[in-house]
């Protein structure tokens, strides 16, 4: 960088782009806002809904599956197992939990309620309705 | 060195490197549930040592930037600490906090845990990387703001330079989005939009900031090259960081229920990503090359090398291959995934972190460097710990290409776990190159304890 580009041009350009840009950030993210309620799925969030969420967050679940391809890559996508399993099998499949099959992975158990089962299937319902822009590629997640 | 306060960062950089033990050994735990999976279950669940892994990481680059700001700040200020009291006294309260946390997800059923803590007063909890208890998490405002308050105030009775103006605004920046945590609304689709506020603004958005000024401060000091030049070069990479990053952010929310023109927004500025990488590695060289002095510490100016070259690689490269939408659509959230973020951390902050210690380390101790035995053995870490990350980093791509291609492109794709059975080869490898990096960890610490001849630091 010649002389002609001083320190303080460098540092103006660097206040002027970010706060330009994070402005723009702004406006993109009141768009965001303004667009959500077409694209969310939010007309369908219920008391129910809301304490499946809950029994997700409190049970870590995020810590081995994704959900709508963020989390850990452990175990599998759930934002679309209602759609790829049903809500009786992944009701029974909680209830059948750990396998303890010798090798293979485990998951806990984390003795659900019957009332609990639906409310965390209530959720993940919710979730599969969610415009996610065709993603994922396939049922598989 | 020069200010006596300064003195304050050695305790940060030493909980940084114990927490930092702690991360990798839960990391090769992980790995090995990986292939072997009931091991130490139910024990140890792969989510709690996820967590613990995670968090330990997160939790020590805190350390390690709060130890750096308090060695740099008093320099660049040229005064001393405002109170090296108060930083003393946030490091017990934040080590007890982060050990009493990571001990809580160990011993206590996570629902247990969230309901002894407040979680039931405001949800916070069991959001990737944000698991940390609501206790847990007030507690992190109170050490930041007290930790701002105390580097504000000696940069405001002292010296104002580029550096630490640089400093300043990344971490205040770090506080002000770490806000968001304590937002989680019931609207999944909002909830995940917020959440990447702290976690994109901080990784490729205000951690840069701090990135730049750590690694000009440090090339200052070993190169000798004019400070000026220095920062404008600073200012330069900055500038692309947050001009790329923040609309970048967009890179996040292709398919989480955001609306698509964010498929633009993010491909386009994202793509632009690895531009501020590039010119940290370009810095980086250029001012080795023209440095007016040879610095004794000559393992320190290897870790700031190192952090330009894989920063790029791993941020930059790593980034780049997997951030435009229609790529994404089919690597989102697989073992592509895990692979950049794997490298991104360790080149950018780890490496970074290393650096800023490697070099004010021995100072602190009181020598202007470590004997050439201590240096070579850390230099052996160094290319350990760079060559195991680089072998993660491939085997887990490798992994993550044929899990797309066997789950997502395939005509007949396959489960998850069939295709997780598929690779495990490639988990075996992975798991092997991080033995080796808990060895290079190793020699690392033991680099700590070497003797032999050394010259006094300079005032």
């Amino acid at each position: 960088m010649s002389g002609i580009f001083t320190k303080s041009m460098a540092r103006n350009i660097f206040y002027g782009g970010t706060v330009f840009f994070f402005l723009l950030f702004l406006a993109l993210t009141f768009d965001t806002e303004r667009e959500l309620p077409s694209r969310d799925n939010s007309h369908n969030i219920t008391p129910e809904v809301a304490a499946g969420k809950h029994i997700w967050e409190t049970r870590n679940c995020i810590g081995c599956h994704s959900l709508l391809g963020e989390g850990a890559y452990f175990a599998p996508e759930l934002g679309n197992v209602y759609v790829r399993r049903g809500p009786e099998f992944i009701k029974a499949w909680m209830q059948s939990m750990p396998t303890m099959a010798p090798g293979r992975r485990q998951m806990p158990n984390f003795n659900l309620t019957d009332e609990e089962l639906d409310e965390l299937v209530a959720f993940l319902k919710y979730t599969s309705e969610i415009n996610t822009a065709n993603w994922p590629p396939n049922i598989e997640g | 060195m020069q200010y006596k306060s300064q003195a304050v960062a050695m305790p940060y950089f030493i909980a940084a490197i114990g927490l930092f033990v702690g991360q990798i050994i839960f990391g090769l735990i992980m790995g090995m549930q990986y292939v072997v999976g009931d091991f130490l279950f139910p024990e140890i669940p792969f989510n709690v040592a996820r967590m613990v892994h995670t968090n330990l990481l997160i939790v020590w680059l805190l350390f390690g930037f709060m130890g750096a700001a308090y060695y740099m700040i008093p320099e660049e200020a040229e005064t001393e600490l405002y109170s090296p009291k108060l930083a003393l006294a946030m490091f017990w309260i934040f080590l007890v906090a982060g050990a009493a946390t990571i001990l809580g997800y160990l011993l206590v059923p996570y629902a247990t845990l969230a309901e002894m803590t407040g979680n039931d007063i405001l949800a916070t909890m069991g959001r990737e990387f944000l698991e940390q208890p609501l206790i847990t998490k007030i507690g992190i405002v109170i050490v930041a703001l007290a930790f701002l308050f105390n580097i504000t105030m000696t940069t405001l009775k002292g010296r104002k330079t580029a550096i630490s103006m640089v400093l300043l605004l990344g971490l205040w920046g770090l506080a002000i989005f770490f806000l968001f945590s304590f937002y989680n609304p019931v609207n999944l689709v909002r909830d995940k939009f917020y959440w990447w506020w702290v976690v994109h603004l901080w990784v490729e958005g205000v951690w840069e900031l701090i990135l730049g000024a750590l690694l000009a401060f440090v090339l200052i000091k070993v190169t000798g090259v004019d400070r000026e030049v220095i920062e404008k070069w600073l200012y330069v990479i900055i500038t692309l960081a947050l001009v790329t990053g923040i609309i970048g952010t967009g890179h996040h929310y292709y398919w989480i229920g955001a609306p698509e023109y964010w498929q633009w927004w993010g491909s386009i500025f994202s793509a632009l990503e690895p531009l501020p990488f590039f010119a940290m590695t370009v810095f980086a060289f250029n001012m080795v090359n023209r440095r007016r002095r040879e610095h004794p510490n000559r393992a320190a100016v290897l870790w700031a090398l190192g952090t330009g070259v894989m920063a790029f690689l791993g941020a930059g490269v790593w980034g780049f291959l997997h951030t435009l939408a229609p790529v994404n659509y089919y690597t989102h959230g697989s073992q592509i995934t895990a692979a950049h973020g794997h490298m991104a951390f360790y080149g950018a902050y780890v490496m970074v972190v290393l650096t800023i210690i490697s070099y004010a380390m021995p100072i602190l101790r009181g020598r202007a460097a470590n004997s050439n035995k201590s240096q070579v053995l850390e230099m052996w870490a160094f290319w350990l710990m760079t060559i195991a990350m680089v072998f993660i980093t491939l085997f887990l791509t490798a992994a993550g290409i044929l899990q797309v291609w066997l789950q997502r492109v395939s005509d007949s794709p396959m489960s998850f776990m069939a295709a997780q059975d598929q690779v495990t080869l490639f988990y075996w490898m992975r798991e092997w190159a991080g033995v080796m990096f808990f060895v290079g960890l190793v020699v690392y610490v033991i680099s700590f304890f070497v003797k032999g001849e050394t010259q006094p630091a300079k005032a």
